[in-house]
């Protein structure tokens, strides 16, 4: 098994501790991976008007380049770019003549897009390919005693066309920690938006979602949350700091990639866990549970 | 809320630019409410989205434009998969950001965040609130 991988902008900086843990974890797997060698940003989200198509050719143009590497599957981790990939993907299949002004577009690319890769998500690859009980067999380190919300977002689900999961309740992740031996919160606020990109300009909102969420999860007795999408894991971590200014009563938790979970149980290294960029310190509990 | 509905209205200009951004037939919309039922930003919203959507059948231009709610709505597609007309209200507020971001009347001024904004936001916050809130 072999995917192209794409990693996005931000797995390169404030979300190294997602590629990393990954990286490691798929080595573990014995799943090979290779980093598309050049790529450029999706977009981040995907344009939404009928008559936009420029915004589509970021995302276009980087379905090339797995085409470049011989491959037709490319694998992404970050939710945001896996739904505008996806998305994107979907409208030129869908639109033929959209395809043929895109691809006329970028005349100087040598392949012409056809809208054959698939666009695939590790949590997807790993229910799918790899087989979560081929991921059992692997467990050095079951996750014992953790109990671990797992949130989707929005974007990892939303729409139907592109999630490879439950719009409403959807449980892959959920899977997942239950493989590595952890104990699995289901919440009602997996899926309610985290507020998103209002970071930048209205604080007071992502505050207000995470406080939701993350009160949800601790009331249903999480000791940890995981997700899937750098964005929501900015909101839902360093916003804690917000969180608490505008509601003292709340109780601050950690919140980490779901990969980083796995690279734990699959016995990676600490160095791959990054577990230096978070806000909230999530070293206290594993230690407390003896995973670190 | 007094107001004068007229077919100028209901047919102007800026209702089917509205449709044809969208790709939505607002007519269709029964009022049901169930997009603000399930819409997680309300508590910051003027207008609840079902609102919005009967404002576009009858042509409030001005109520709309000017409103928060089309910028607060980060597109997270909750009221979309829950419409059971199969509306994507999603687009409906994205085609209405568009019309002012066309007019160049951007929401959001990338030269008002500070230096230690811009270095503590990741890009995926950054490049999604610019494609979102400005032009």
């Amino acid at each position: 098994m072999k995917f192209s991988y794409y990693p996005g902008c931000t797995l390169k900086n404030h979300a190294k501790n997602f590629e990393d843990s990954t990286l490691c974890s798929l080595k573990q797997l014995e799943v090979e991976v290779e980093e598309l060698p050049r790529w450029n940003c999706c977009g981040t989200v995907f344009s939404l008007t009928t008559d936009d198509l420029i915004h589509h050719v970021a995302p276009i143009r980087n379905l090339i380049r797995v085409k470049e590497q011989n491959n037709n599957k490319v694998m992404t981790l970050c939710a945001m770019c896996y739904n505008t990939l996806k998305r994107a993907n979907q409208r030129v299949k869908d639109n033929p003549e959209d395809l043929q002004k895109i691809n006329d577009f970028m005349y100087k690319e040598e392949i012409k897009y056809q809208g054959d890769v698939e666009v695939l998500h590790l949590l997807e690859i790993f229910q799918n390919d790899i087989k979560l009980e081929n991921i059992d067999k692997k467990v050095k380190k079951p996750l014992k005693g953790l109990k671990v919300a797992s949130y989707y977002g929005c974007m990892l689900v939303r729409p139907q066309n592109i999630g490879f999961d439950d719009m409403e309740n959807p449980f892959s992740m959920d899977n997942l920690m239950s493989t590595l031996g952890a104990e699995p919160v289901d919440f009602p606020y997996k899926t309610e938006c985290c507020g998103a990109y209002q970071t930048v300009d209205n604080q007071d909102l992502v505050a207000e979602r995470t406080y939701q969420i993350l009160s949800s999860a601790q009331s249903l007795g999480a000791d940890v949350v995981v997700a899937s999408c750098p964005l929501c894991v900015f909101n839902l971590d360093q916003r804690q700091k917000k969180t608490k200014q505008n509601y003292p009563e709340f109780k601050h938790i950690p919140v980490l990639y779901f990969t980083q979970l796995l690279a734990i149980a699959l016995g990676c290294d600490k160095k791959s866990l990054r577990l230096d960029l978070h806000y909230i310190d999530p070293k206290p509990i594993l230690k407390e549970k003896g995973l670190i | 809320m007094r107001a004068i509905i007229s077919r100028q209205t209901i047919r102007s200009p800026f209702v089917a630019k509205v449709e044809e951004l969208s790709g939505q037939n607002l007519l269709a919309c029964y009022q049901c409410g169930k997009c603000s039922a399930g819409c997680p930003a309300i508590s910051q919203m003027d207008l609840l989205p079902n609102q919005v959507i009967r404002y576009a059948q009858l042509g409030f231009t001005d109520e709309l434009i000017n409103s928060k709610t089309i910028w607060i709505c980060a597109s997270c597609l909750t009221c979309n998969i829950r419409c059971p007309k199969g509306i994507n209200i999603a687009e409906i507020m994205e085609a209405l950001r568009q019309v002012l971001l066309r007019q160049r009347k951007d929401h959001v001024d990338i030269n008002k965040l500070s230096k230690k904004q811009k270095s503590e936001l990741p890009p995926i916050a950054l490049v999604g609130s610019f494609r979102k809130s400005t032009s």
